[in-house]
């Protein structure tokens, strides 16, 4: 690893030298930052395509088999439940699915910087 | 119908309004305030000012009328709305905070660096901003022409007024709090009748009307020509349209940092997931109970309606007081984020003479008055587009054209800014042609008809395209700062990191204001 502050002492050598390659944009600077990007990223499109396939793919489903828009559970009709109390839920607990991922990811970052 | 408990309700409002604001007003001092609220807002309190400004005439009436007129198909309106900011959270919510940017123009200018990208976002922002006002004034003038007998143009006034003065004086400080308190008197004024009306109902010895509940085209998905379709380009436009709404946007500027930007949005799904209950259950109960509206037309009146259907006396009178004084509130919440944004960006980039801070305040009032008077004159212009078709047209444009540029911005270093100006002109282009044809009427047939109604899904996909293989030819002409926006966009605030210089009270020709600076700018300050 290249040592950019000769100023500091041996002991922050590490913790300075993270953040000043980020900030000099060296290749090892950029290759921290785009890790964080790949992580959030990849956290991101997981939840895009849990979307995608459970919600995104029932009009689909409605439109390929009609049988399911004629189903009903305890007298409503279940489009009605999908697309109103489920998809709601659905939504509430991928968001914070996300929130708390995403945190972490930003924690694992941080300390990463900090040299812990 | 009965009116004079509606009109003490709807001017009981405008007074708690302004009152509101004017409580928030003492604490607006700087420039900042006036954009962003000193960016001091806390998670809870700008989740309810989110929500409540969010929720707007098409979410109150607008529902419900469509639930009660077209059935099941029409639920995907509430769920795309929300799932809109459940994208909105994961992939633009802390990014978009921590560019520091006050609006999407200033967030263009950063990541892309071109004053041509600032003005196409500009022109952009106000385009959406007056296409979303004008379905709102509308439903002003319908809802106090519904209660009252009073010529539309009353309602219509009424709001622009009240608009204006909440706006003037405080900014993005007041309206916060306004905001927040419209979000709570929306959920009580849906909620409380709605125990009355369902009590009345279930007392009752049969129903009269199940027949027209039973109805396949309604209970069952799908029903009409190019369902499927129709259906698919909903839910792009929706999903996807809502990061791109700019009233929407500008109020993440107002959170303290990023995760604080995550959180509130959650707390907004929340919030909203409780609420579009509300409006579809007033659509069912319309279906039992007043399902002769929909062959009047008046479809979008079921929510002010119903109480006084099932119940008499001052119990519904009162009621259907409160429900006005909900649907006042809706107009008047998003009317008046969308003029601050409007009006933000006016003034930052059309409307402004001097470089100090008193001639910044005065552009940001001279062009309130400007976005609220050209809105109620197109109100007058345009043709009558059904209010939820209007403002699904508003998602398709957002969903088109700010949605591709940020979600590329953010998670792609390529994007550059002849890329994304091309990108803007394809999505803009096509959604707003199709707007257009559906606003003067021009009939077309077949495919090209069917797409003109519903553009999302050609548009969005097509305007995505169009930023990527642009970027990718004019590769040499990346913006020079990439990387260390990249570092701003997604680096947590409390790291001691080189995020650039980019300011959107420096950008130009203006100095330094006094206030609070962000955390990310200081950040840059005390680094050697």
């Amino acid at each position: 690893m290249r040592v950019t502050s000769p100023r500091a002492s041996a002991a922050r050598t590490r913790t300075v030298s993270i953040a000043s390659e980020i900030d000099e944009q060296t290749r090892l600077g950029e290759v921290y930052i785009t890790s964080l990007m790949r992580s959030q990223l990849r956290l991101a499109l997981t939840v895009l395509l849990v979307l995608g396939t459970t919600l995104g793919l029932l009009p689909l489903l409605f439109s390929v088999v009609p049988e399911v828009g004629r189903f009903s559970v305890l007298g409503v009709p279940l489009p009605w439940i999908l697309l109103t109390v489920v998809a709601f839920c659905e939504i509430i607990t991928l968001g914070w699915f996300y929130v708390r991922q995403a945190e972490r990811n930003e924690a694992d970052f941080s300390d990463l910087l900090d040299g812990r | 119908m009965s009116n004079a408990a509606s009109i003490v309700a709807v001017i009981l409002v405008s007074i708690a309004s302004l009152a509101v604001g004017a409580f928030g007003l003492r604490l607006s001092r700087t420039m900042s305030d006036f954009y962003v609220a000193s960016r001091g807002v806390s998670p809870v309190l700008n989740a309810s000012a989110v929500s409540g400004e969010y929720l707007s005439a098409a979410s109150f009436l607008g529902v419900a009328g469509l639930i009660l007129a077209r059935g099941v198909d029409m639920l995907w309106l509430p769920v795309g709305w929300t799932a809109g900011y459940l994208l909105l959270l994961v992939f633009v919510a802390a990014p978009l905070r921590r560019s520091g940017a006050y609006t999407l123009p200033d967030f263009a200018q950063l990541r892309l660096e071109s004053v041509v990208a600032r003005r196409a976002s500009s022109l952009l922002v106000v385009a959406i901003g007056l296409l979303y006002l004008i379905p709102q004034f509308q439903g002003a003038g319908l809802t106090l022409r519904t209660l009252t007998g009073a010529p539309s143009w009353v309602g219509q006034f009424a709001v622009a007024l009240v608009v204006c003065l909440n706006v003037l004086p405080g900014g993005m400080r007041s309206v916060t709090l306004v905001q927040a308190f419209h979000y709570w008197l929306k959920l009580l004024a849906l909620l409380t009748p709605l125990f009355f009306l369902l009590g009345a109902i279930g007392s009752r010895s049969g129903n009269p009307s199940a027949g027209a509940v039973r109805v396949a085209d309604w209970v069952e998905p799908l029903g009409g020509d190019n369902a499927l379709y129709f259906t698919y380009s909903l839910v792009l436009a929706t999903f996807f349209g809502t990061m791109g709404l700019p009233h929407v946007v500008v109020r993440f500027y107002t959170n303290r940092d990023g995760r604080a930007a995550r959180r509130t949005t959650l707390a907004v799904l929340v919030l909203l997931s409780g609420f579009y209950l509300l409006p579809v259950l007033y659509g069912v109960l319309g279906r039992y109970v007043a399902s002769d509206l929909v062959a009047a037309g008046r479809a979008d009146s079921v929510v002010l309606e119903l109480p006084s259907r099932v119940l008499d006396g001052p119990v519904a009178e009162g009621l259907t007081a409160l429900l006005a004084a909900g649907a006042f509130a809706a107009f008047l919440s998003t009317s008046t984020g969308l003029v601050v944004s409007v009006a933000g960006v006016l003034s930052q980039d059309l409307v402004r003479w001097g470089t100090g801070h008193r001639q910044g305040i005065r552009a940001f009032r001279l062009s309130t008055v400007i976005a609220v008077s050209v809105a109620v004159i197109l109100t007058f212009a345009s043709a009558a587009v059904p209010v939820a078709h209007a403002v699904e047209l508003a998602f398709a444009v957002a969903a088109s054209t700010f949605c591709p540029m940020l979600l590329l911005g953010i998670w792609w270093r390529g994007l550059t800014a002849a890329g994304a100006i091309a990108g803007l002109l394809v999505g803009g282009g096509l959604s707003m042609g199709a707007v257009l044809s559906t606003t003067f009427g021009v009939a077309t047939t077949g495919w090209v008809g069917v797409v003109m109604t519903q553009p999302a899904a050609v548009s969005v996909p097509l305007a995505f395209a169009t930023m990527v293989l642009a970027s990718i030819a004019t590769r040499s002409g990346a913006p020079e700062h990439v990387t260390q926006t990249m570092v701003r966009l997604h680096a947590p605030e409390h790291l001691d990191l080189n995020r650039g210089s980019f300011h959107p009270e420096r950008w130009s020709r203006r100095p330094v204001v006094t206030g609070k600076a962000s955390p990310a700018v200081d950040a840059t300050a005390t680094r050697p």
